[in-house]
């Protein structure tokens, strides 16, 4: 024995003594659902993709976007982005600038020549697509990208669906959509234009196709009664839309009414203002509130000097000189919001009257292919695979019961491509468990910077009203990253060290960068500070058992 | 836009950050920290001091590149750090007295300076810590530590402040606020808790001292309290750092709000934060976003007189009233530059 006098035991670590005996709770890392992702059509790991945008590893976030949807240019320019509606920073400040990001992200990806990832195999079967609007593009796209050989056939002389026959050039410019169109047609999408198919089972049999997805959209205008002298000029929105794409403009006149509420209506009303209309009124039975169109783009068209007769019909259009008069009728809501006429009447004069009272669903093709089931003159599809009554047959986008627009479209081929694929293979899909809620309420605000959001720029007023270039402007790559970190990063890890650090046992290993953290079990007691400090929830105290 | 990008991953209030550059992170943020505090150590769970203790004595031995010994008074600390034969401390340390780390830190120093004229070179290398709670700096070290400061050895004194002897069984120190229960001020009476207008406030003590640095901190804002340390051993003679350490168990709060009730004394004005260099305040920490005493003293079953059935609105106003003093006194709400 060598110690020293009175000293019995060689001097030890701590480590020897293992506190992790003590917990009761233990800490838990998890990756919760931001409700950005939760709320999104179309699927897109927003938090996600923002992860890699922070960090100015733009590449990486639009490869990660473009895993579930191919678009990012067409939807930071036309999406609703319900996503800002749910994000969490909204309770904090304003929220996230995701469709600014989106944009900038599609835009980078269009300047510098980024291209798809080839299939990595091939599997042999073909599938057929009808339509290539959002949604058949989507699902040819992601079914290419599992390696199935597709063919579009599209009824119109240009690819886009939708998005080139119904959204104005001033909210998407040609050349983003085909830019972004061809990328997925460079994948080796088979495209075949102007091939309209009115007899589907005669095309599944002739083609030899393996499986069809339907997305032929609603291009029928409908129609309402309202009597009227031959004199009078009425279109309707879809084939003055349509006008737009093919070089010769309709003749809408000095003055135009627009009759309908939604979307269209809007659209229809300030392409007017910018093809010369000095008046462009539209009339809608209900209230602002209640319009179907969305907000902001009520507001632009207002700006843009777009006038509107709420609470208003059209009863009949007669004759005026040098033009149509229309015989409006006031209206009132009932107690259930419903527009009830009064009897009082006024008479508005008008070069042309444009319908957009919405669009019914060319269903033809689908005669003759039995177990399909068509109510309200959509097809109906089982919403968790997006497969009709037909085996083998899926459709989505506005032919199916779902609201109408492009993002919900991209969804729709997204989800059929995920079960078509399924479907070839014979195994019923595996979708990952879908992960908890990231409630504001799991945050730790504190540790968030201030920071207001970014605007984007507006075209100039004047600009607006007289040529069809873009009215929203996008963000420069500084202001990009500035809105890309103002993300939270709800319920899911963005390494900011505070577990590692608040630990007051060093029971949190740092993996390294990319690597996360780990709880170290045998000394961590349980304290919960990682959990309370944790900024973004990604961190769950659950009950030891033993 | 020429906004800074200053958020939250590259911001100042988490530990670090995957997209900060590595110099700009903080040492807690670092897989190389020293972890001079290692785990197994038998401090409550969520315990302030622990937290406290590794984060002062991890900046100081970066700033010192490892060359650092610690003097540590009886207290917490001690106990829990080193039952025999066990050590939690990976650096030399040295434990003596209750009463006496100002002083053992002060031969240190003396012994490392002598050592130093002996080799030839103008100041020692190796730096010393002397660090206790503050029933072994407030009270029962108190005359040691005024004579370190008045002699100015080289020594960097840390005061881990839990505000009572949570280690005999929470009985009062001089750092015990008015109105906390203890064992020894017991909820009872006609003034519940300790008694206004008694302790002391040890910071304001060291700056009459003239001392060349003085500052507090709390376990809440690390990148604070790191750039406090690190200005500390930049500097030579006597220097102070008060730490503020919540105790979950002697204040009867849960474990996991350690921090936020450091964070919930600052920002209600009940802890200042400052630096001062010879006697004049140099530095605030401001306030980030203000709020009542309220929200600070609800969570602490040791202040739980003051919200029964009837409440204690009076005692509440006297609390908020020295919250609002310490926020007029030092500057606490002004915006910088003004």
């Amino acid at each position: 024995m060598d110690k020293p006098f009175a000293i019995t035991l060689a001097p030890g670590s701590s480590l020897a003594n293992k506190t992790g005996s003590w917990r009761t709770r233990r800490p838990v890392y998890v990756d919760r659902l931001p409700p950005c992702n939760a709320q999104c059509p179309a699927g897109e790991d927003i938090q996600g993709w923002l992860y890699h945008a922070e960090a100015g590893d733009y590449e990486a976030a639009w490869r990660h976007l473009t895993r579930d949807n191919p678009f990012p240019a067409v939807m930071g320019r036309v999406c609703y982005h319900g996503c800002e509606g749910a994000c969490n920073r909204g309770r904090l400040d304003q929220p996230v600038g995701i469709n600014a990001v989106e944009r900038f992200l599609g835009d980078e990806a269009i300047r510098r020549g980024w291209r798809f990832a080839p299939p990595a195999a091939e599997t042999g079967r073909h599938v057929l697509v009808v339509g290539a609007g959002p949604s058949g593009l989507s699902a040819a796209y992601h079914l290419r990208r599992l390696g199935h050989r597709v063919t579009v056939r599209e009824a119109g002389p240009l690819a886009g669906g939708m998005m080139r026959f119904g959204i104005p050039q001033y909210r998407l410019p040609r050349d983003v959509l085909d830019a972004e169109v061809q990328r997925v047609l460079d994948l080796g999408v088979t495209l075949q234009l102007n091939s309209k198919v009115a007899d589907l089972a005669q095309a599944l049999a002739e083609g030899g196709h393996d499986a069809a997805f339907l997305a032929v959209g609603a291009h029928i205008a409908r129609r309402a009664f309202i009597p009227a002298k031959d004199s009078a000029r009425i279109l309707d929105a879809v084939s003055v839309l349509r006008s737009m794409e093919g070089g010769e403009p309709p003749l809408l006149g000095r003055r135009v009414v627009v009759y309908g509420g939604g979307n269209t209506a809007i659209d229809v009303a300030r392409t007017a203002r910018r093809l010369g209309a000095t008046e462009a009124v539209i009339v809608y039975r209900r209230t602002r509130d209640r319009m179907p169109a969305h907000d902001a783009e009520i507001e632009e068209a207002l700006q843009e000097g777009v006038m509107v007769k709420w609470l208003s019909t059209i009863r009949q259009a007669g004759d005026a000189p040098g033009g149509t008069a229309l015989t409006i009728e006031k209206m009132v809501l009932d107690a259930e919001g419903r527009p009830q006429p009064t009897g009082e009447f006024e008479t508005l004069e008008a070069d042309s009257l444009v319908l957009a009272l919405g669009q019914d669903v060319d269903l033809s093709l689908l005669d003759g292919l039995d177990g399909l089931q068509c109510k309200d003159g959509v097809v109906q599809v089982d919403p968790a695979t997006m497969m009709t009554g037909h085996p083998g047959v899926f459709a989505g986008g506005d032919m199916v019961p779902a609201e109408r627009n492009v993002t919900v479209a991209v969804g729709h081929g997204k989800k059929a491509a995920r079960h078509i694929d399924a479907w070839l293979r014979g195994q019923p899909p595996q979708p990952a468990a879908k992960h908890a809620a990231a409630g504001f309420e799991r945050l730790n605000t504190w540790y968030y910077s201030d920071a207001p959001p970014t605007l984007r720029p507006q075209l100039d007023l004047a600009r607006r009203t007289s040529s069809f270039d873009e009215v929203q402007g996008g963000l420069t790559e500084d202001n990009a990253l500035f809105e890309a970190r103002r993300c939270l990063s709800c319920g899911n890890c963005f390494e900011c060290d505070n577990c590692y650090g608040v630990c007051p046992d060093n029971a949190v290993i740092k993996l390294g960068p990319g690597q996360r953290f780990e709880i170290n079990y045998d000394y961590c007691k349980g304290c919960g500070l990682c959990a309370a400090e944790c900024p973004c929830g990604a961190i769950d105290m659950v009950d030891e058992t033993c | 836009m020429t906004q800074p990008l200053k958020f939250y991953q590259t911001g100042t209030f988490t530990v670090g950050n995957r997209l900060l550059a590595p110099e700009l992170r903080s040492v807690q943020a670092s897989a190389e920290r020293s972890n001079a505090l290692n785990s197994g150590h038998r401090a409550c769970q969520g315990c302030g001091e622990a937290l406290g203790a590794r984060y002062v004595v991890d900046a100081a031995m970066r700033a010192t590149r490892g060359q650092l010994i610690a003097a540590n008074a009886t207290g917490c600390l001690e106990v829990f750090s080193t039952p025999y034969p066990e050590t939690s401390w990976q650096l030399p340390w040295i434990h003596s007295l209750f009463g006496n780390a100002a002083a053992v830190g002060t031969g240190i120093a003396a012994a490392l300076k002598v050592q130093a004229r002996k080799a030839g070179r103008a100041a020692p290398e190796v730096r010393v810590i002397a660090q206790g709670g503050d029933g072994g700096t407030t009270d029962i070290g108190f005359g040691c530590l005024s004579g370190m400061f008045e002699r100015n050895d080289d020594v960097l004194y840390v005061c881990y402040d839990n505000e009572a002897y949570m280690n005999t069984g929470v009985q009062r120190s001089s750092a015990t606020p008015p109105a906390a229960r203890t064992a020894t001020t017991m909820a009872v009476g006609e003034a519940p808790g300790a008694a206004f207008g008694q302790g002391k406030n040890l910071p304001l003590i060291a700056m009459a001292h003239e001392i060349p640095y003085v500052a507090t901190a709390t376990v809440a804002d690390l990148r604070d309290l790191e750039a406090k340390v690190e200005r500390a051993m930049a500097l030579r003679g006597a220097r102070y750092l008060h730490v503020l350490v919540p105790c979950p168990l002697g204040w009867g709060a849960a474990s996991h709000d350690t921090i936020r009730l450091a964070r919930l004394a600052r920002e209600t004005g009940l802890f200042p934060e400052f630096e001062a260099e010879h006697g004049q305040v140099t530095a605030v920490t401001r306030i980030r976003r203000r709020l009542p005493v309220e929200d600070y003293l609800r969570p602490q079953k040791r202040f739980a007189h003051l919200f029964g059935p009837d409440g204690d609105p009076d005692t509440l106003a006297r609390i908020q009233a020295r919250a609002d003093r310490n926020i007029a006194r030092f500057g606490l709400l002004e915006a910088p530059g003004s």
